[in-house]
């Protein structure tokens, strides 16, 4: 059992409400920022903590927190992103819908520590079941004196507020979720300036994921240094993982960041293993965004080293043999899975969800789909195969916001590892898109 | 919560005003349309499962902006229905991972017993079918929504047995 710091009690009946979490431990936090810190000493401890931001970019926490402009009769204010939208990512959402408070508390002691007197959650708008069991725990908290005027008599004043989103993936991008916030359409802002210095209503403003506001509290309480010795060099902490796909135990875990991913993966304590006694066949580790990979060789680098849950460790490679830990999204796919499928799914969702702003993307992607349709239906040419990694790298790094990136690598990796299983498909249309057809590697073995 | 419309006049319950002036008390004065959204979820629980160009018009007037700026985002968001819908909405996940423990038969399955394709509405008006891009329950797959419930870990059995349940209503 690895240590948990942000699910520990997650089964403790009642752990929702106000009285059990604090039985629990629970605003400890608060009470030791609020009264013996001052603001700056609680951004210095997230600092040193290496906590990186748990949304999927990585970026260090207390380094973004640092970057917060502090102009004169300009309001500052902290948004929480639990616009948890990335396909295979639901990490957030259970642990708002089970703990609410461990993620109220993040936000009172980060506020004060940002010099915030009003901050938001903005959270999907589909999960609007868990906004009222946020809204419940904050009330809890105003009836408590931990939110509203002077909290625990420390002087501080806070208001917090959970705002629901409309449906938009997009909006888990930072600059499309201000303007969504703001009450407009999600389409990302151009950066510089960053919301830093220009965020909410041209205020500074940081946005940070649910999950890293979540683990503030521990840091504040155990110190930076403390949270700095859990996991491996620069992946410090634990991590949420959401695992789906055809493994036998689908779910959220909490790991040390640091154990191998064969452990994570088959062992009863996590995944356990492959359902129905299948074999590995390939996975997306981080969420729809990040390349897919082989199983052989998620499991070790191309060099033959056993890959461990890092942020490093799982891009070993680089984009030509490894991936991203990204926000965390493990689906694994066993060996019944169709890559062309699968892939054509993605770049659905992509294509979908892109805003319409940049033309790579909202042209882009179309095609991608186009393009994937017709090959997994049985219409497709061989010269589409390049086509499409033709389409991706027009797209990849042409675009505001990375959401064209995030449509580009799943298909160009799919395209790099599996690309007899493109070609198969469109030698043999009639095999491909029979009924629960599957390329098997030997290319006629399965329909012999 | 229930509001009443007629051809002229839309006009929220006192429960909805109550609601939407908390959401408005939320932002500073001058930024209210950022309650556009929330109010927007009102509206559609308030109005039938959508929103009309009347009632949008209403959110407009209630925000002091132009009727445009309430259609751009309307249109934007996936969530909100721009055509009347059948008493219970059934959006169904068909994003990657619950495509992978089986949302297309469920769909397939949804679709034969509803009689409709998806994006209609069954003929006795009971049912709207909707496909939707991940709904963050990918662990628990293949899941729909229902209004703010979801109902996870589905299969063709405890889907008719849903069916049954929502025609009782």
């Amino acid at each position: 059992m690895g240590l948990k710091i942000l699910t520990e009690h997650i089964n403790v009946p009642g752990i929702n409400t106000l009285e059990t979490y604090r039985k629990m431990g629970g605003y400890r936090s608060v009470e030791k920022a609020l009264k013996t810190m001052t603001p700056d000493e609680v951004v210095e401890e997230v600092k040193k903590s290496g906590l990186r931001g748990r949304g999927g970019a990585g970026f260090p926490t207390g380094m973004k927190w640092s970057f917060l402009a502090k102009p004169e009769g300009k309001p500052r204010y902290l948004v929480c992103n639990a616009d948890e939208s990335e396909p295979g990512t639901f990490k957030d959402r259970v642990l708002m819908e089970k703990i609410p408070h461990a993620l109220i508390e993040g936000m009172i002691t980060s506020s004060y520590a940002l010099g915030a007197r009003t901050s938001y959650i903005y959270i999907r708008g589909e999960l609007m079941f868990v906004l009222r069991i946020l809204e419940k725990a904050i009330a809890e908290c105003y009836a408590a004196g931990l939110l509203g005027e002077n909290i625990l008599g420390s002087g501080y004043s806070l208001d917090l507020h959970v705002h629901p989103g409309g449906g938009a993936y997009i909006c888990g991008e930072e600059t499309a979720l201000l303007e969504s916030l703001e009450g407009k359409r999600g389409n990302p802002r151009n950066k510089p300036p960053f919301p830093a210095v220009w965020g909410l209503y041209g205020c500074p403003t940081v946005v940070n994921n649910v999950e890293s506001i979540a683990s503030v509290p521990w840091i504040v309480n155990n110190t930076g240094e403390e949270y700095a010795k859990i996991g491996v060099g620069r992946s410090t902490g634990t991590k949420l993982i959401s695992a789906s796909g055809h493994i036998n135990n689908p779910g959220v875990y909490e790991i040390e960041l640091g154990l191998p991913v064969e452990e994570f993966l088959f062992s009863d304590e996590y995944c356990g293993g492959i359902w129905k006694g299948r074999k590995f066949k390939a996975i997306v580790a981080g969420g729809s965004s990040v390349p897919i990979l082989p199983g052989e060789l998620f499991l070790k680098t191309a060099e033959g080293t056993p890959r461990v849950m890092t942020y490093e460790s799982l891009s070993e490679g680089g984009f030509v043999s490894g991936t991203m830990l990204g926000s965390g999204g493990f689906i694994v796919m066993d060996d019944t899975t169709c890559i062309v499928r699968n892939t054509w799914n993605f770049s659905r969702f992509y294509h979908h969800e892109s805003c319409g702003q940049c033309s790579p993307c909202r042209e882009g992607t179309g095609w991608m789909e186009k393009i994937l349709h017709r090959i997994e239906h049985g219409h497709g040419h061989m010269h589409d195969i390049d086509l499409l990694v033709n389409v991706s790298k027009q797209i990849e790094g042409n675009t505001i916001c990375p959401l064209g990136d995030a449509a580009a690598w799943p298909v160009a990796s799919a395209v790099r590892h599996f690309r007899h299983e493109f070609e198969w498909h469109v030698k043999h249309p009639e095999k491909a898109t029979a009924p629960g057809a599957v390329y098997s590697g030997a290319e006629d073995l399965a329909f012999a | 919560m229930e509001g009443t419309q007629t051809q002229n006049e839309v006009q929220f319950s006192e429960k909805a005003m109550a609601e939407i002036r908390r959401y408005i008390s939320h932002y500073p004065e001058d930024r209210k349309k950022s309650a556009i959204l929330p109010i927007l979820h009102i509206a559609q629980a308030e109005f039938g499962g959508w929103v009309s160009p009347q009632v949008q018009d209403k959110v407009a007037e209630i925000l002091d902006i132009q009727p445009i700026e309430v259609y751009e985002v309307s249109s934007f968001y996936t969530m909100f229905n721009l055509k009347p819908v059948g008493k219970h909405v059934l959006e169904v996940c068909r994003t990657g991972p619950c495509m992978l423990r089986g949302a297309d038969h469920l769909i397939e399955h949804l679709e034969n017993r509803l009689g409709c394709h998806v994006g209609e509405n069954s003929a006795d008006g009971m049912f709207t079918l909707k496909t939707v891009e991940c709904l963050a329950a990918c662990g628990m797959g293949p899941m729909l929504q229902i209004r703010e419930k979801y109902y996870e870990n589905l299969d063709p059995q405890k889907m008719d047995q849903l069916l049954d349940d929502l025609r009782k209503e």
